[in-house]
C-alpha cells in the first residue's frame, strides 16, 4: 500500500508539506489531479501519478501549466473534485486560464497549488504569487507547516465547492519542503474512477463579452461574501498579548514565534497569524491593530500583507506605527529566517538583541551541480562548438541542460523562461550577423517551445535549433512527457513522434543524430552550418537517453569503464573542452602529473575515447552495478 | 506518549554533504527517532539542482522551536558528511556546537581538474577545531566498510550522532526509526553500521 493510502491513525506520520498536501486532497476526495513538474511543486504529482493506480483516481503530467489547469478545471465543472499543482512561474503560463476561470467557476472543490520559492533556490525568478490571486479574485490559503497544509487543503477544497469557484493553496520551498508530524484523517472510500456531469449552459460558461461582463459582477459579488468569510476564518488567529504586534502569514509566522521567545518578548508582543490571506481580513486586521503602539509585518518577498495593514491604519485613523519592508527592518530578496526577524525586531521595538558570532572561513573550491558523467547533453554542446565556436550565439533553455553554462561548455549566452530559446533564436536571427544555435530540451519543446517554432518557420526566422532528446523531463526528478518511449514496463512507442511534429511545422532542415556517436553527430551539424545562409529554420534532434533514467526504467547494467593509458602526453583536451566530472588531473608531490578517470563515476559512454586515442575501455565484471 | 520535552529545550542539527551520499535519509533517520520518542520535530531539505553532485543541505529542529530552518551561528550540531563541505558550513555553528565529520574527501570538479586544490586534511580539521572544540572527526567511509557496505556511512554518522549523548532519544527510538525509515532487506546492515558509529562516539570518538 502507498505510504499516503494508510487509513487514517492518531499517530503521527512525518510527512513532507507536498505530501501533506496530497494526503489531505485524498481525504477530501479529490480524483482528478493534472501538473506539470517543477520545483517545489514536484513531489505532489510524483506522489499523486505513483499511488492513482491504487487509488483509482485520474492523474496526468500535463504538458505545461496552462494544459493542466484547463484539464483539471473541466473536471471540476463537471463535479469532479480536482487539483492541479505548479511552481511559481508555472502560474506566469497559465495566468491567461486562472483569470478568467475565477469569473466562470467549477462545481466540484477545485485546487490550485502555487509553489513560491524565495532565495531562487531552484528557479529564474522569486515572484510572489499572493499578487495573482488578489488580480484574479481568487480565495488564497497560505499554510506555514505540513500539518497547516494538509488542513488547509481541505479547507480550500470546502471553499471552493461552497462559492464554487477554484481556491489558491500558496506555499513556499519551506513549506513544500519542510518535514513534520501530520495525524492522517480518514480516506473517503470510493473505489472506481471518476465520472461526472455536465449540463449545458453556455450563457454562464462561454465567455462572450456579454456573460464576461456578467461573471465580472457575480465574482464581485462571491468576494465580497468571501470577505466576511475571511473575516470569520479560525486560519486567522492571534497568539500572545502585549502593546506591540506582529503580522504574519506563512512559514515567516514559524521565525516570528522563534524570534519572539528567544528575544523574551511572550509577554510584550502580540502575533496575528494569518492563514485566510486573500481577500485579506481587513476587520480582523482593524481589532487586532486598535490599542496597539507598533506593529511589524513580516512577510517574504513583496509587502502584500503590509500594504493592507497600512490602508487599514490609515481609513480607521489609529495612531500605531506600521513597519514591514525596509532596510533595517524585513528585506524584501530572499528568504527570512528566525535571526532576520529578530534583528528586525530588535531594531523595530528597540528592544537589544545580540546576534551570534559567526566564524568566517577562507575561500573554499566551490562545488557546483554539474552535467553527470556520460550525459548526452554533454555530448551534444562538445560536438556544436567544435563546429559552430565562439562566434555563434546559443540562446538556451531549462532543465539540466542549462548547466552547461558552466566551464569548459560554456555553451548558455541567454535565457529568460522556460520555450524563450527558440523565440529569441529568431530575435537575434533577424538583427544579427552571426550564426545562431539555440537548445532546448524535449520536455520544454512540449511545453512551450512548439508555437515558437512555428512562429520561427513562418516568418523565415534563420537559426539552428538543437532539440536536446534525452527521452524524459530530467531536472525536476524525470518524469514523463509526450514522447516518453521507456517506461517501468519496458520500451514503448511514443505517443507523440517528435521528428513528426518538427518536420509537420514545416521546417527547412531537420536532422536526428545520437550525441553519443561523436565524428556521425559532427559530420550532420558541418552540414547544417553550411547551409546556414539559406533561408528557414534548421533543427537538429540528439536523441540519447538520460542514463540515469535508462539505467532505472530498464535496470540496466554498466557494461565498461574507460580508462586512461600510458600513451597520454597530457595535452588536457579532455578536461578543456569536455569537462566530464569523472576526470581527475592528478599532480602528486613526488612523480609525475596525469590524468585519471575515475572509474566509480565513469558512466561507460565512450564519449572520450572518441576524441582521445589514449583513452580505453575496460570490461566490468558483474561487481560495479549501479546505485542502490 | 509526550514527554516533558522543556528539559532540554531545542536542539538544532544542521546536515550537509554531497549530492549521492545520503544526507536526506540520515536526516530522515534523526526525525523519525525524535518522533518514536514522542518529542517535537520540524526538517527541512533542500531539493532541486542539488542532485547533480552539488551541495546537499537539509536540517533537524527537535524539541521547543518552530523554524525548520537554522540560522547562522545556530545550529547545536553540524553532521558534516564530506570534510570540505564542514569547513564550508562551519558558519552555521557556535563555540559549544558539536561537529561529527567524515574524513573521506569527495572531492569537487574544479579540483579535479587542476583549477583549485583540495585544503590539505590537516589544515581542514586545524580551522574546525580552532572555532569548535567538540569535533569528532572520523572517516566513517572505513568503518562503515568494516560494518558491512560503504553506502551505510550515512548510518555510521547517524550512530555516532546517537552515541554522543547530546539528544534526549533512547535507543528504541533509534531501533524504530530504522525499521520505519529502511526497506527491510538493508536494516540489517544499517543496523551495524549504525552501532559502530555508536560505539565510535561512546568510545570517546577515537
Ligand atoms: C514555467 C515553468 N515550469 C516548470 C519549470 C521547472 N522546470 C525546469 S526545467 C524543466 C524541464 C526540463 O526538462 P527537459 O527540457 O526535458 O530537460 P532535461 O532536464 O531533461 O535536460 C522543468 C519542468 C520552470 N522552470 N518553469
Ligand atoms: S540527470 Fe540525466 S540529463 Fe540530467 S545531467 Fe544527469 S545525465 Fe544529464
Amino acid at each position: 500500500m502507498h505510504e499516503l493510502l494508510q487509513p487514517g491513525s492518531e499517530r503521527k506520520q512525518l510527512l513532507l508539506g507536498n505530501e501533506a498536501i496530497v494526503r489531505g486532497a485524498l481525504e477530501g476526495g479529490v480524483r482528478f489531479v493534472a501538473a506539470y513538474p517543477g520545483t517545489p511543486s514536484s513531489e505532489i504529482i510524483d506522489r499523486f501519478y505513483q499511488l492513482a493506480p491504487e487509488a483509482q483516481i485520474y492523474v496526468e503530467y500535463s504538458v505545461n501549466e496552462k494544459v493542466s489547469m484547463e484539464t483539471v478545471a473541466a473536471a471540476a465543472l463537471s463535479g469532479v473534485k480536482s487539483l492541479c499543482a505548479m511552481k511559481h512561474v508555472g502560474l506566469n503560463v497559465a495566468a491567461d486560464a486562472f483569470m478568467t476561470l475565477a469569473y466562470v467557476g467549477v462545481k466540484a472543490g477545485m485546487v490550485i497549488v502555487v509553489a513560491d520559492d524565495p532565495f531562487l533556490h531552484s528557479s529564474q525568478n522569486e515572484q510572489d504569487n499572493r499578487f495573482y490571486a488578489k488580480m484574479a479574485g481568487v480565495p488564497m490559503l497560505e499554510p506555514a507547516t505540513p500539518e497547516e497544509a494538509k488542513a488547509m487543503t481541505l479547507e480550500a477544497l470546502a471553499l471552493s465547492e461552497k462559492y464554487q469557484m477554484p481556491c489558491m493553496l500558496r506555499t513556499t520551498t519551506r513549506v513544500n519542503h519542510c518535514r513534520g508530524p501530520v495525524a492522517l484523517g480518514d480516506l473517503p472510500g470510493n473505489g472506481s474512477p471518476p465520472r461526472g456531469t455536465f449540463t449545458k449552459d453556455p450563457f454562464n460558461l462561454v465567455v462572450i463579452p456579454m456573460v464576461g461582463r456578467k461573471l465580472r459582477l457575480a465574482l464581485l459579488e462571491k468576494l465580497s461574501r468571501l470577505q466576511a468569510e475571511a473575516e470569520q476564518s479560525p486560519l486567522n488567529f492571534t497568539v500572545g498579548e502585549g502593546k506591540w504586534g506582529i503580522i504574519t502569514s506563512g512559514v515567516s509566522y514559524l521565525y516570528v514565534r522563534d524570534a519572539v521567545r528567544d528575544l523574551g518578548l511572550e509577554q510584550r508582543v502580540k502575533v496575528l497569524k494569518l492563514g485566510f490571506t486573500f481577500p485579506q481580513p481587513r476587520a480582523v486586521m482593524r481589532n487586532f491593530l486598535r490599542g496597539l503602539t507598533r506593529v511589524l509585518v513580516v512577510e517574504e518577498l513583496e509587502p502584500f500583507l503590509e500594504e493592507t495593514v497600512r490602508i487599514v491604519a490609515q481609513e480607521s485613523g489609529l495612531r500605531v506605527l506600521v513597519g514591514g519592508k525596509g532596510d533595517e527592518l524585513i528585506p524584501k530578496a530572499f528568504e527570512l529566517d528566525a535571526a532576520k526577524v529578530k534583528r528586525a525586531m530588535s531594531n523595530f521595538f528597540g528592544v537589544s538583541y545580540q546576534s551570534p558570532e559567526v566564524f568566517s572561513i577562507p575561500q573554499l573550491p566551490q562545488r557546483p551541480p554539474n552535467l553527470c558523467p556520460g550525459c548526452p547533453h554533454r555530448a551534444t554542446y562538445y560536438s556544436v562548438r567544435k563546429i559552430f565556436g565562439d562566434d555563434a550565439i546559443y540562446p538556451t533553455d531549462i532543465g539540466c541542460y542549462t548547466l552547461g553554462i558552466l566551464p569548459p561548455l560554456r555553451m548558455a549566452d541567454f535565457l529568460i523562461c522556460m520555450g524563450s530559446s527558440v523565440a529569441t533564436a529568431g530575435g537575434f536571427s533577424k538583427v544579427l550577423d552571426r550564426p545562431v544555435v539555440a537548445f532546448i530540451g524535449d520536455s520544454t519543446f512540449f511545453h512551450a517551445g512548439l508555437t515558437g517554432l512555428v512562429n520561427a518557420v513562418s516568418h523565415d526566422h534563420r537559426f539552428l535549433l538543437v532539440v536536446l532528446d534525452n527521452g524524459t523531463t530530467a531536472m525536476t526528478g524525470h518524469q514523463p512527457h509526450p514522447a516518453v518511449e521507456l517506461t517501468p514496463q519496458g520500451k514503448v512507442q511514443p505517443k507523440v513522434n517528435l521528428e513528426n511534429i518538427i518536420r509537420g511545422c514545416g521546417v527547412a532542415r531537420l536532422a536526428t543524430v545520437n550525441p553519443l556517436q561523436v565524428k556521425k553527430t559532427q559530420d550532420v551539424l558541418q552540414d547544417l552550418r553550411e547551409h546556414m545562409h539559406e533561408p528557414g529554420v534548421s533543427v537538429l534532434i540528439s536523441k540519447s537517453p538520460c542514463p540515469l533514467f535508462e539505467n532505472r526504467m530498464l535496470s540496466r547494467k554498466q557494461k565498461v569503464v574507460f580508462e586512461v593509458d600510458a600513451s597520454c602526453d597530457l595535452c588536457k583536451k579532455c578536461l578543456e573542452e569536455v569537462g566530464c566530472p569523472a576526470f581527475v588531473w592528478e599532480q602528486p608531490a613526488a612523480g609525475a602529473s596525469r590524468i585519471r578517470i575515475n572509474a566509480a563515476l565513469c558512466s561507460g559512454c565512450s564519449v572520450c575515447a572518441q576524441m582521445c586515442k589514449s583513452i580505453k575501455p575496460r570490461r566490468l565484471d558483474d561487481s560495479k552495478g549501479g546505485n542502490q | 506518549m509526550a514527554r516533558e520535552t522543556r528539559a532540554f529545550d531545542a536542539v538544532r542539527i544542521f546536515f550537509t554533504g554531497v549530492g549521492g551520499q545520503g544526507t536526506l535519509l540520515a536526516t530522515r533517520l534523526v526525525g523519525e527517532a525524535a518522533l518514536a520518542e514522542g518529542i517535537s520535530v520540524t526538517m527541512s531539505e533542500i531539493h532541486g539542482m542539488a542532485q547533480r553532485g552539488g551541495v546537499v543541505e537539509s536540517s533537524v529542529v527537535i524539541g521547543n522551536a518552530f523554524s525548520p530552518t537554522i540560522p547562522d551561528g545556530e545550529a547545536d550540531i553540524l553532521m558534516a558528511f564530506e570534510p570540505l563541505e564542514a569547513l564550508r558550513a562551519l558558519p552555521k555553528c557556535h563555540a559549544q556546537s558539536l561537529i561529527i565529520a567524515n574524513t573521506a574527501p569527495i572531492v569537487p570538479f574544479s579540483v579535479a581538474t587542476g583549477q583549485s586544490t583540495y585544503p590539505e586534511l590537516a589544515a581542514l580539521h586545524g580551522l574546525i577545531k580552532e572555532k569548535v572544540s567538540n569535533l569528532m572527526w572520523l572517516d566513517a567511509v572505513e568503518l562503515a566498510r568494516k560494518a558491512g557496505s560503504e553506502r551505510a556511512s550515512n548510518t555510521v554518522l547517524v550512530g555516532v550522532l546517537a552515541g554522543s549523548g547530546r539528544l534526549p532519544l533512547g535507543k528504541s527510538s533509534w531501533e524504530e526509526a530504522l525499521k520505519r525509515t529502511l526497506a527491510p532487506r538493508i536494516v540489517g546492515i544499517n543496523r551495524q553500521a549504525f552501532e559502530a558509529g555508536y560505539a565510535f562516539s561512546r568510545a570517546g570518538g577515537v
